[in-house]
């Protein structure tokens, strides 16, 4: 399998609202499991409950979309892996939003999910333009840092060296630190604490 | 040459490359995990064939589902108890050293890492829980992480990370009497913002850190998170030599020695550089409570609900998602807000010290008709501690209900919970829509004592009328 993420094209789904943190995204309720499988069902479910249907996800105009459009500070709170893991079983392999909270950030790497953003005026014309034609095709180039839309082509933004462990494939980490053993026991070694701060 | 943070120097001292990708293989001196985040990084290793090279490294304990009424073994909820026994056994089949309740040293994981000496200052920590950046207040580089990379921590002892840039955080100045280092950090994440730091570590510094104790800066680092920072510290000082000297995993004899001088030596430099810079008048803060739905939704107990004409613009449809949700009505002060709940401990706030605070109110009277309460010390000694000072006692006297140590009510992964729309006064980080555990619970994070006030009274009140 080549691990490397270059590109994502699909369907986009907006979900308006910033700050939206993973206790929405994942109700702690359902992270009593010793495995990530079927999560997908339980994502954004009290939000969806309380839109009797009118959340984006139960939108049918959004239905199969790969892109997730947010707004601002997505993924804040709880460091709950169970929530980029819900929405990607959920069907989504990308995210573009105005920012996006740090450990969300580096799970959805981890995941080889880019979550790309975009300056508030840009972010508000790519959600209008999805919303007037949610069937239209979403180009997230990583390479180029573009975005391809009715709403033109987008330059994105992703910290680089995030970027390039998804370009180059090495996303899934353990692979690249396991490379680095030797080094690591010496680092080891130079940590007086790691030796109980013997003499 | 310019100083150097103590970011910094942790950051440098525990650097085994860089990778390719332009990130930092961060080498991870102490690994803390727990039952709701690991079972799906361990069974990653079992696929991948993988060994935990440094199994002495990482240190577990169960906290988050763990009942507060009775710990008694199978615990009553079949999925709860199956999360602890797959804790029990890959800790068992990978060396890890496991805290469960018959150590007789379990509790929240941020508060056994610090009260058994594990957390020390220098260090880099890393836990699949994003309060970890409570460690930060020994002067480590603590930070929370996800699944995947509890996997890599437990692979390879190391993290692919980027360095964050660092924001000086003073406060100065004494302290007003009932205000805490609770109303300290939610009055700086009211002025940052939830996102204010993303991408900073916040370095914590001024007279009101100086004057802390370690409790204390535990309280302040936890909810950088909350402020969107993934890591906050204290540099290291005399008050966290004296913390540290004789707990269980800290060093003794000739090798306190040399660690003390190594904890000193990974402070700040004096003149270190930093990337933004930011100062707060300590005397200013008043009790400090939230009326929305993130913790940066906060104003002084002695303030109105803000009202939507008061705030930029882009602020305007967040604050009235958020005054819809909690019922509460923009122009109202805050105080005097009836509350059905009252929860004091978390990782944020259920520590001795804490205790004692809420206590102290709780001496002052009976809890109102009506009003649950939940108050669940943080450890098994913290516990302990509780039990010699006599506090249940008070507790039980006022009309609390003294439970057994846990996350409890904070995440609500356990049988404690909010019902319906009742309204909760919080010692916990969180005030997310359904974080207590009804989809439309609601939460004001406040301190302990504000809590216990809350408690007695029925309703908000300044905590300053009632001491």
């Amino acid at each position: 399998m080549d691990a490397k993420v270059t590109r994502v094209a699909g369907t986009g789904c907006v979900l308006r609202g910033d700050d939206i943190d993973t206790d929405r995204i994942i109700p702690a309720r359902f992270l009593r499991c010793v495995t990530f499988d079927g999560l997908d069902e339980h994502a954004f479910e009290d939000d969806r409950r309380q839109a009797k249907g009118n959340h984006p996800l139960d939108d049918e105009r959004f239905a199969g979309a790969r892109i997730l459009v947010v707004g601002r500070n997505f993924g804040c709170g709880s460091s709950r892996e169970h929530a980029p893991q819900s929405l990607m079983r959920w069907g989504f392999q990308a995210f573009v939003g105005e920012s996006f909270a740090e450990i969300f950030f580096g799970n959805c790497v981890a995941l080889g999910l880019p979550a790309v953003t975009l300056p508030r005026a840009e972010l508000d014309r790519l959600m209008d333009a999805i919303e007037l034609d949610a069937k239209q095709e979403l180009v997230l180039d990583l390479a180029a840092g573009t975005l391809a839309s009715r709403a033109g082509v987008q330059k994105i933004a992703m910290p680089d060296g995030a970027r390039r462990s998804l370009l180059e494939g090495t996303w899934d980490a353990t692979a690249v630190l396991l490379e680095a053993q030797d080094a690591v026991q010496r680092t080891a070694a130079r940590l007086p604490y790691v030796n109980g701060f013997a003499a | 040459m310019a100083g150097r943070t103590l970011l910094d120097k942790v950051w440098d001292a525990h650097t085994v490359r860089e990778l390719p990708s332009g990130q930092t293989q961060l080498f991870i001196g102490l690994h803390l995990i727990h039952e709701v985040t690991s079972p799906q990084a361990f069974a990653a290793l079992r696929e991948s064939k993988l060994r935990v090279p440094f199994p002495e490294r990482t240190f577990a304990t169960v906290d988050h589902i763990i009942p507060t009424d009775s710990q008694a073994r199978p615990l009553a909820d079949a999925l709860a108890e199956q999360m602890l026994q797959h804790l029990e056994k890959n800790c068992a089949e990978h060396g890890i050293r496991f805290f469960g309740p018959a150590s007789g040293k379990q509790g929240i994981v941020h508060v056994i890492g610090p009260e058994l000496g594990l957390t020390q200052p220098g260090m880099t920590i890393a836990c699949g829980d994003s309060h970890t950046s409570t460690h930060g207040a020994f002067g480590a580089v603590a930070f929370g992480i996800g699944t995947s990379q509890v996997r890599d921590v437990l692979a390879t002892q190391c993290l692919a990370m980027a360095r964050p840039k660092v924001r000086r955080i003073e406060v100065n100045g004494k302290l007003a009497p009932g205000v805490y280092a609770k109303d300290v950090i939610l009055h700086i994440i009211r002025k940052l913002g939830v996102k204010g730091g993303i991408g900073f570590a916040y370095e914590y510094a001024g007279d009101a850190f100086d004057a802390m104790t370690l409790e204390e800066r535990m309280t302040v680092c936890n909810m950088s998170i909350e402020g969107g920072a993934r890591c906050g510290y204290v540099n290291p000082d005399e008050t966290t030599i004296a913390y540290l000297k004789g707990r269980e995993f800290v060093p003794t004899g000739a090798a306190w020695e040399r660690a003390v001088a190594w904890w000193r030596s990974m402070a700040s430099d004096a003149g270190a550089d930093y990337a933004d810079r930011v100062a707060y008048d300590g005397p200013a803060i008043a009790p400090t409570v939230t009326w929305g739905i993130n913790p940066g939704q906060a104003i002084g107990v002695d303030e109105r609900v803000p009202h939507p004409a008061s705030v930029a613009d882009d602020e305007r449809a967040p604050l009235a998602e958020a005054l819809d949700y909690m019922d509460l009505k923009p122009g109202e002060p805050i105080a005097g807000t009836q509350i059905d709940v009252a929860f004091i401990g978390s990782c944020t706030n259920g520590r001795i010290s804490d205790l004692r605070e809420a206590a102290r109110v709780a001496r002052l009277g009976k809890v109102a008709p009506g009003v649950r309460t939940f108050v669940v010390p943080g450890s098994m000694e913290v516990q302990r501690q509780a039990e010699a000072e006599g506090l249940p006692d008070v507790f039980r006297a006022a009309g609390f209900d003294w439970r057994e140590p846990g996350c409890s009510m904070c995440l609500a992964m356990n049988p404690d919970k909010l019902v319906g729309r009742e309204l909760c006064a919080s010692s916990s980080n969180r005030n997310f829509k359904g974080r207590q555990g009804s989809p439309t619970g609601r939460t004001l994070l406040m301190s302990p004592a504000m809590v216990a006030a809350a408690a007695i009274k029925g309703r908000v009140v300044d905590v300053r009328e009632v001491l």
